[in-house]
């Protein structure tokens, strides 16, 4: 077992090695000048050509490509993005700051996805064919391919804009301050609760389709009938049987769902104004700040490798038919 | 009478029509018989099986008949009573041991399970027990297998250990659906042994499905044949060998290749396919294939008639 | 009688056929009829998408006047259909998609959906672009002039809607399709040679896929300066990686299978072999996949454009509708809901048709362990 860990993690290396090279000249691509967005706010031509001569040199920007390229990697390695373009303030601390906010949404998003979309699916598929099954899905696939930004628009409009039930946007109400300890939870979660039901939500109705689908497939299988067969309780097959296996999917999909905790919400942040990695990374993209740009995709990048691995990790942790060079014996 | 089929009807409600994959099917079983229900893929034989225990998959089901086992009609069973029936009345097992056996579930602890559910016993108890089953059937070293999963097992003892399963109850029957189609002819032959020893140990009556006529000669009192969900002919095994009645039973036996036959004899088959079971022909469903028929065989299908003592066949042709 | 299409059909019983062509000549008569003078005027302007919405138009309406007589001509000289039900896979399936209510509801709409985009010159109300009098037009209810009501310049809703389904359908289809073919051609070349070939370009493959799809994208549009055919692009080059797997797979399984034994023993070029009979088995997930593939394709760009990394306005694109009327949506919910809806409404559709497809489609449905 942990002899596959580790050949796995080995390969990974130079996987993430391509990825950040990849990334490096994606961005070098760009027509234009880095420098120029960096200095929009000053407009480029009243700035003395000195000046931009320094800022390149202090950016590297007058160094070789190849020369930029070692460098950029060095300090990546070592944690260092640079400085962002527009917030003038280093790319890390700018993450850092992020991410909390963003796993505030995302870990309740998934922990919601699994409690419903798992349930779900599995009461769709053992009782198939009934109202509840049929329910279930077509519910999840329309909601599943809504798009999810018009169903947190459409929701805001009717439970915050009409009833007034939830705020529309931000993390916290404005006289958070003065609130006491319980009820700053409490306005914390009143304030979660909208984006996390639509980023959960649609995850969920995936979840549920894909839940539904495997059970069924596993339902059919001949070793389900045959614990019938031998006088088992349709409780028992249901759950030491079927569901046995039909998880052993689900369970390595949550491992892949690493790069979702931190870039999933890049819509939902934007809508509800939340202060995470999405909002930060489409507000880098759109102010055509590289340095931002370039760590927010390297760093969702790596996630999803982490997340494969994790995946591939878990699916041979469970699944006793997975040997130890990942190939699945029947 | 262990078990007496009446007029059992089990069809499948397709989007394309009916599909009647038992037909008015009637048979018994007595004690510690050996009876074979012989028919080619796609007869019907499995249906019936699975009829016995209540368990066709949708859209299939049983429509009509009764199944008495010891003079109580399984039909009219409730669920929670079926459910008692199932391993501790009659045993079930399968063509393909691999794919009846849980994949990620210990060999043991499958037996185990069954052990705790029909015979009360503790964990610890069901465990011992279930690695003394697992030696009962045959398999070597039975404490070390106890703990493997399916795949790591040889064909031969999967069956081995599927066997373990479906007897773990002392059912009065065991249903052996193809038991040996799957395996090597050496292990065939030893997995039938095990049959026979365990029929003798526990004074079980076995219902053996299979298409090989070999497998019937070798093993089974009585046999009945079995052709698009009907049953054509029924017997004791030698007087039916010997003297077969229904063209297609003689069709069936007439085919199989004989040692000691010239390289020069042609294999006979039967001409012609096996229908399609959403359009069967008219009147008696072997009729485009058989030699002796004639317009009433076109017209109606015959009913099954006793022709000798224990003997009976479904043919306007047979007297 | 005979010039009138459909009629002919339903007369001689072929109802679904005869109701079809009625419904699209009567819908296309009526188009022309009402919008006599655009449709000519097209031919004078400039516009290459007027010409092709009358051509269209105008071919259409030809086609189904032809073959209708012509069909109903060859009809009544003795017929064809055999009178046994088609039981081969292709007719199966068709029949088993075809009871399926909610699958065949979605490709009508569909079918209608993109016929009513190539025809939107034709067809819109007003002038998407047309701005006057904004005090007065801007922010209108949907009403009888406005189907959709007006937006914070005053341009009608309905026609803007109109002209963002031609750039998000057609952006969804067209990267669907490159996205495929560079997917089904890489992984075809990856599995035909093997070796280190294959293994070259399929690390390649973990590279891109590394990447979450929507970031890169992301990353991309920020890259270069966006408009619909970069979008496309982009689109399109993020996405393949998975459709080359996957017809790798596929080729290298056939390979292992034995197929190219076979072939040469009967004597037949292994390419054809893998034509007959890797396109009908790989067909169905891959049709599942296309289907599936251009409702994300529009969502994705929906979202671009959202985000305001997409398409931009003017040019309206449902995404940038949505975006636009998010600050409006206290004062004017109309703004964000119908481009929205509309959105909602064409991937619910696509899903509903890869779904019926793959029903169809998928011998599982059918019983296992048959007898």
């Amino acid at each position: 077992m942990i002899r596959f860990a580790l050949k796995r993690i080995l390969f990974a290396i130079p996987l993430l090695f391509a990825i950040a090279t990849a990334t490096f000249f994606l961005m070098r691509l760009a027509p234009g000048d880095p420098l120029d967005m960096y200095l929009e706010p000053q407009r480029q031509q009243q700035v003395d050509v000195e000046v931009i001569e320094l800022l390149r040199a202090k950016y590297g920007l007058d160094q070789p490509i190849h020369v930029q390229y070692v460098r950029w990697l060095g300090n990546v390695a070592q944690g260092d993005f640079g400085e962002s373009f527009r917030h003038r303030r280093p790319v890390s601390d700018l993450i850092v700051e992020a991410v909390p906010y963003t796993l505030q949404l995302t870990v309740l998003a998934v922990i919601f996805d699994a409690l419903i979309g798992i349930s779900l699916g599995i009461i769709s598929a053992v009782k198939q064919y009934s109202i509840w099954d049929k329910a279930v899905t077509l519910g999840s696939l329309v909601i599943y391919a809504i798009p999810g930004f018009w169903l947190a628009l459409m929701l805001v409009l009717i439970f915050s804009v009409n009833l007034g039930w939830f705020p529309t946007s931000q993390t916290r109400s404005m006289d958070y301050e003065f609130l006491s300890l319980t009820a700053k939870i409490w306005d914390r979660l009143w304030h979660l609760a909208l984006p996390v039901f639509v980023l959960g939500i649609a995850s969920a109705a995936g979840t549920a389709r894909y839940m539904r689908n495997k059970l069924l497939d596993v339902l059919s299988e001949d070793y389900v009938i045959a614990a019938r067969a031998r006088g088992h309780s349709e409780p028992f097959v249901i759950v030491k049987h079927a569901l046995r296996n039909a998880l052993i999917p689900i369970v390595t999909i949550y491992g892949m769902s690493l790069p979702f905790l931190l870039g999933g919400a890049t819509i939902i942040e934007t809508i509800f104004g939340w202060p995470g990695m999405g909002r930060l990374a489409v507000g880098g993209v759109s102010g055509r700040d590289y340095p931002l740009i370039m760590a927010t995709t390297l760093i969702a990048a790596v996630l999803t490798v982490l997340g494969n691995l994790l995946a591939d990790i878990t699916y041979a942790w469970v699944d006793p038919r997975v040997s130890y060079d990942g190939q699945k014996r029947v | 009478m262990l078990i007496d089929v009446q007029n059992l009807r089990s069809h499948f409600f397709l989007d394309e029509g009916v599909l009647k994959a038992v037909d008015d099917v009637s048979f018994s079983i007595e004690e510690k018989e050996t009876v074979a229900l012989v028919g080619e893929s796609g007869c019907g034989k499995t249906i019936v099986a699975l009829s016995f225990l209540d368990l066709i998959p949708s859209p299939g089901r049983v429509v009509g008949g009764r199944i008495l086992l010891e003079g109580e009609d399984l039909r009219a069973m409730s669920a929670t009573q079926m459910r008692r029936v199932r391993g501790r009345q009659i045993g079930l097992i399968f063509q393909e041991p691999g794919a009846a056996l849980n994949p990620v579930q210990t060999v043991g602890g499958q037996v185990a399970d069954v052990l705790k559910l029909h015979r009360a016993l503790t964990r610890h108890e069901a465990r011992a027990e279930a690695v003394k089953l697992l030696g009962d059937v045959g398999i070597a070293d039975p404490e070390r297998w106890a703990g493997a999963y399916p795949f790591e097992l040889s064909g031969g003892m999967q069956q081995r250990a599927l066997i373990a399963t479906a007897i773990a109850g002392r059912p009065k029957l065991l249903i052996a659906d193809e038991p040996t189609t799957a395996l090597d002819p050496t292990v065939q032959a030893e997995i039938l042994d095990l049959l026979r020893h365990l029929q003798d140990e526990h004074d079980m009556a076995l219902l053996l499905i299979t298409h090989d006529i070999g497998v019937v000669a070798e093993m089974a009192d009585r046999m009945m044949v079995m052709y698009t969900g009907k049953i054509l002919e029924t017997g004791d095994v030698r007087s039916l060998f010997k003297d077969a009645r229904h063209p297609y039973t003689q069709g069936l036996l007439g085919s199989v290749p004989q040692l000691g036959a010239g390289r020069d004899d042609p294999l006979r088959g039967i001409p012609g396919a096996v229908p399609d079971f959403l359009e069967l022909p008219r009147g008696c469903t072997f009729h485009p294939r058989c030699d002796l028929a004639e317009d009433v065989c076109l017209s109606s299908f015959p009913p099954i008639r006793g022709i000798a003592p224990n003997r009976s066949c479904a043919c306007h042709m047979v007297a | 009688m005979a010039f009138v299409p459909g009629l002919g059909h339903l007369v001689l019983g072929r109802t679904t056929r005869g109701a079809h062509l009625l419904t699209v000549a009567w819908a296309g008569a009526g188009v022309l009829a009402w919008r006599s003078e655009r449709v000519f005027a097209a031919f004078a302007s400039r516009a290459i998408d007027e010409w092709i919405a009358s051509l269209f138009l105008l071919g259409s309406l030809l086609f189904v006047v032809v073959y209708s007589r012509w069909d109903v001509g060859r009809l009544l000289t003795g017929g064809d259909e055999p009178s046994v039900v088609g039981k081969g896979p292709w007719q199966v399936a068709s029949r088993r998609f075809r009871a399926n209510t909610l699958a065949v509801a979605s490709a009508y709409m569909i079918v209608i959906l993109y016929v009513v985009a190539v025809l939107t010159p034709l067809l819109a109300p007003y002038d998407p672009a047309a701005i006057d009098n904004v005090l007065q037009t801007r922010y209108l209810a949907p009403s009888g002039a406005h189907l959709f009501g007006t937006d914070e310049f005053g341009r009608d809703l309905f026609t803007r809607a109109l002209y963002g389904a031609r750039v998000s359908l057609s952006i969804g289809l067209l990267a669907m399709l490159l996205s495929k073919s560079i997917g089904t051609t890489y992984g075809a070349v990856a599995a035909y040679f093997g070796g280190a070939v294959d293994a070259v370009l399929m690390r390649m493959v973990d590279v891109v896929i590394a990447f979450p799809t929507f970031y890169l994208m992301l990353m991309l549009v920020g890259v270069f300066e966006a408009n619909i055919v970069l979008i496309v692009l982009i689109l399109g080059l993020t996405s393949w990686p998975g459709t080359a797997r996957y017809i790798r797979g596929e080729i290298l399984s056939l390979k292992e299978q034995g197929f190219s034994e076979a072939a040469r023993a009967i004597g037949l070029p292994p390419r054809l072999i893998i034509i007959r009979h890797l396109i009908p088995s790989a067909l169905s997930p891959v049709l599942v996949s296309a289907a599936l593939s251009v409702a994300g394709m529009i969502g994705a760009e929906a979202g671009l454009s959202f985000l305001g990394l997409g398409i931009r306005p003017p040019t309206p694109s449902w995404g940038n509708m949505v975006s636009a009327g998010q600050d409006a949506m206290l004062v004017a919910w109309w703004v964000a809901f119908f481009p929205g809806a509309l959105l909602a409404l064409t991937l619910v559709s696509f899903s509903l048709l890869a779904d019926g497809i793959r029903d169809a489609l998928d011998p599982k449905v059918l019983m296992r362990r048959f007898v």
